[in-house]
């Protein structure tokens, strides 16, 4: 039973609108562990989008493919962070602009 | 511009919204890391109550299992075993104004979408039961059991790879 709807276009830039925000949270820290959450809000801003076209649309497949992208994104969790914990164990900082080894 | 009607739906969709904006942006200005993963939680629960607005039972009930249980915690393990403090300062590569101007014109860009008229339909009456976990099960199991098992294959190596990328060394 849908009483009303709340147009797609607004799911649409909400979604936009957290997308904007995970970039900017992605250029402008230094943690690599909040750069990696800042990853994830991009991740579900896409998710968002894909429920709203799937539930506007009647079509299972785009909560199809939310499934998989949470699946890829709780892979990607565990290698980034393991790739985190060797680099501090190294370098001992987690700061992005400190791990400059390759710069020439 | 006709807005839509003032009933629970849209009190409950501008709320969710609202809070999903709000704790996106305080997970992206937090000094402390812990603060930005707490408010990272709060907005995967904003989230939820999204998916389930959109009849999405099967994906709502997911993202809070996978994301705030399952990995939130996992980074938050990880903050609390590198022992990590406060940053000091913020935002010192760029300049204060030029991050402010670029956010702006992304939230002006992002509002413009709701002026193109016309594009969606309501919302399909197919959705109350396209979003059940019957149904995503059938899906799932039926029309793309391939890529299902390729992603546990996928599962199998990042498992393998976190473990051999976190081992201490081996003395020999």
């Amino acid at each position: 039973m849908n009483v009303t709807s709340i147009p797609l276009e607004y799911y649409l830039s909400l979604s936009a609108l957290l997308f904007i925000i995970g970039v900017f949270g992605v250029i402008s820290r230094r943690n690599a562990i909040i750069i990696f959450m800042c990853i994830e809000l991009m991740l579900n801003a896409v998710n968002l989008s894909l429920v709203a076209f799937s539930a506007y649309l009647g079509d299972p497949a785009g909560q199809i493919f939310v499934f998989f992208v949470m699946a890829v994104a709780a892979a990607e969790a565990a290698v980034g962070l393991a790739i985190v914990l060797a680099l501090f164990r190294l370098k001992q900082t987690v700061y992005v602009d400190e791990v400059n080894l390759l710069k020439w | 511009m006709s807005f839509p009607p003032l009933n629970l739906n849209t009190i409950l969709f501008v709320l969710l919204a609202l809070g999903a904006i709000g704790s996106a942006m305080m997970t992206v200005t937090r000094k402390n890391p812990v603060a930005s993963a707490m408010y990272l939680v709060m907005h995967f629960f904003m989230l939820a109550g999204l998916y389930l607005s959109l009849n999405a039972q099967f994906t709502a009930i997911v993202q809070i299992l996978v994301y705030a249980g399952a990995i939130m915690v996992l980074v938050v393990f990880v903050i609390m075993l590198l022992n990590l403090g406060d940053e000091d300062k913020l935002l010192e590569k760029y300049n204060v104004r030029t991050m402010i101007g670029m956010f702006a014109s992304g939230v002006f860009i992002a509002l413009i979408i709701p002026l193109l008229r016309g594009l969606s339909p309501k919302i399909s009456d197919a959705s109350l039961q396209i979003g059940t976990t019957e149904n995503i099960g059938t899906v799932l199991f039926r029309d793309y059991l391939f890529p299902f098992e390729a992603v546990s294959l996928l599962l199998l190596t990042a498992i393998v790879g976190a473990v051999i990328l976190a081992k201490r060394k081996i003395e020999d």
